[in-house]
């Protein structure tokens, strides 16, 4: 089952189109980052998803129920980038609050926030009022609502922002335990490298749009970046090198060539070529794309102001 | 029905925890402190000229409605204060994300605020009111007809002021919200004034222009209604509209009352469907 599935959803503020075409699929179960530079419409479409703002077209379902329905919306969570609760409630105060909003009856309050409180590292601050938290303590008091109902969709809009990195290390762990229990986990966030550690799949938007998906754990049809240190390389081993990848370029001074290959199955190929046509391999060191490549890759220049 | 009287209970321990309930406790206890004082010494001095024209349960009623007229202002500054942050204080700071995307209706947090802040404003109301109307029957026996219902209205005019400011609070910031429900005050307290002095000159377009803002914000027109209601039929009946500074020359129409009524729930209707359908 689809937990997340988008066709052509977009959102136009007066003139200015902000999404132009949210088309998504996501598995149930998955942990699924959403990337893009600043003003590609993630925020936008986050609200879209979560029932905040109004989609101008398209059509969308979370959990098999219509956008903005409140079936979904039960088995939802929800994490906000601008994480102010309300400063004078205490923190088990402030779960309870969000657990009534959800429906749960008293016992199932009292069984599960004390439970959350030390999932999240606050256990000994249920009676501090919020007004008294540090930035990360109240995005792990955030973290701890939208986890009240058990939900089996959880949006987590720049989880880590404002932890530490036991905190960071602390929230990754909790989202591997989201995705044992079978959770799916929509995470927006700008730190590649924590959406790679923790990723099943991940979309990137640009304009409005997204561009391209990628399965972060196919390893086998990702790009791979290659080093090259050969005797002697010459200009036409530049060129005959691009019938094998994209991106071939000498390195200054050491004698070594670089180019990106479509995928590692052209690991071989390449190798039998270089020795079968003369050239001395000392070296070839194949190294997979980083996220942080992939997004300048498909990103590129097209990161915006805002 | 729970997530309106969950909505309901936090906005009034909301105000709780913010001392605003403390402070008007408290500052409310000193106004009625000023005015008994002031009223015990007032009719001290009527007392000690017995044969005074003037009866003491006219002075009592002149300022029993001079106690009622401040309570009824601060009744409105109240219901504008305590709603004018309450919606548009929210969406500035992004509260109320992690509030609308729980499985409620956006409808539930409005009626919620609405009876929450409803509350506050009944008891600060039975507060002021009713206790002005206590220190002028134990200092003089005097009660004034109607007192329950007087006091109702009283109440209703906070209500309404708080329901204008909730309507703004859904698409407005908390500064122009406030200001334009100083304003819309403003203009229905001038406009009773202008209806006042255009009867007394028995000017038509004056008084027409009293009514129409009266009908854009009714409070005003609910305070002569008050003072219609709280005057002994006796002293009516003997051509007395009113006490001494509250003498109503154009007497408001009774469906102003009725119209009051359906200008609230008209609101309420408005707010949730201005919170109901906008963007976050």
């Amino acid at each position: 089952m689809l937990a997340i599935d988008t066709v052509g959803l977009r959102k136009e503020f007066g003139e200015k189109v902000a999404v132009a075409d949210l088309t998504l699929k996501v598995q149930q179960g998955e942990i699924f980052g959403f990337l893009g530079p600043n003003g590609a419409g993630k925020t936008t479409s986050v609200k879209m998803l979560l029932g905040l703002t109004r989609p101008t077209s398209g059509r969308a379902t979370l959990l098999d129920h219509p956008l903005g329905d409140r079936l979904s919306r039960a088995k939802m969570g929800f994490l906000p980038e601008h994480f102010r609760f309300q400063e004078w409630l205490r923190a088990d105060e402030f779960l309870d609050l969000h657990g009534r909003l959800y429906g749960m009856s008293q016992q199932a309050r009292a069984a599960a926030i004390p439970d959350l409180l030390e999932l999240v590292g606050l256990g000994k601050r249920a009676a501090t009022k919020l007004g008294a938290f540090s930035k990360g303590m109240l995005q792990r008091i955030g973290l701890a609502q939208a986890l009240l109902n058990s939900p089996r969709l959880v949006f987590l809009d720049e989880p880590t922002s404002g932890l530490d990195p036991v905190g960071r290390r602390l929230v990754r762990d909790i989202i591997h335990g989201l995705r044992e229990e079978g959770t799916t986990v929509f995470l927006n966030s700008h730190l590649l490298g924590e959406v790679e550690l923790t990723c099943d799949r991940v979309a990137f938007i640009r304009e409005g749009v997204v561009v391209e998906t990628l399965d972060l754990h196919d390893t086998h049809t990702e790009q791979v970046h290659v080093t090259l240190r050969v005797g002697q390389p010459t200009p036409e081993l530049l060129v005959a090198l691009e019938q094998f990848g994209r991106e071939v370029a000498m390195d200054d001074g050491r004698g070594r060539v670089s180019l990106t290959l479509p995928d590692e199955s052209h690991l071989p190929g390449l190798a039998h070529w270089l020795t079968h046509n003369g050239h001395t391999l000392y070296e070839l060191t194949p190294r997979t794309l980083s996220l942080e490549d992939r997004f300048m890759q498909i990103i590129g220049d097209h990161s915006g102001d805002t | 029905m729970n997530i309106v009287l969950t909505i309901a209970q936090l906005t009034i321990r909301e105000s709780q925890r913010r001392r605003i309930l403390w402070i008007g406790l408290f500052m409310g206890l000193a106004f009625l402190t000023v005015f008994g004082l002031g009223f015990h010494y007032i009719i001290l001095e009527f007392e000690r000229f017995p044969d005074a024209h003037i009866p003491v349960r006219e002075i009592a009623l002149a300022l029993q409605i001079a106690g009622l007229y401040v309570v009824y202002f601060l009744t409105v500054m109240l219901g504008i204060l305590i709603a004018v942050a309450a919606l548009s204080g929210e969406i500035d700071s992004h509260i109320i994300e992690s509030i609308v995307t729980k499985p409620i209706r956006r409808a539930e947090i409005i009626l919620g605020k609405w009876l929450g802040f409803a509350v506050i404003i009944a008891l600060y109301t039975l507060l002021l009111a009713g206790g002005t109307s206590l220190i002028v029957y134990l200092r003089s026996g005097f009660v004034t007809p109607n007192l329950g219902y007087g006091l109702l209205i009283i109440f209703w005019q906070g209500v309404i002021a708080m329901t204008l400011t909730i309507i703004g609070g859904t698409r407005l910031s908390t500064l122009a919200n406030g200001g334009l429900a100083f304003m819309l005050y403003g203009i229905g307290f001038i406009g009773g004034w202008v209806e006042q002095i255009g009867a007394l000159f028995r000017n038509e377009t004056a008084v027409d222009l009293g009514i129409l803002s009266s009908l854009i914000m009714p409070v005003d027109v609910l305070w002569r209604h008050i003072i219609m209601l709280l005057t002994p039929a006796s002293m009516l009946d003997s051509g007395f509209d009113g006490p001494v500074i509250f003498v109503v020359v154009s007497r408001p129409s009774e469906a102003m009352l009725l119209y009051a009524v359906f200008y609230v729930f008209a609101l309420l209707l408005g707010a949730v469907w201005s919170f109901t359908t906008r963007d976050f």
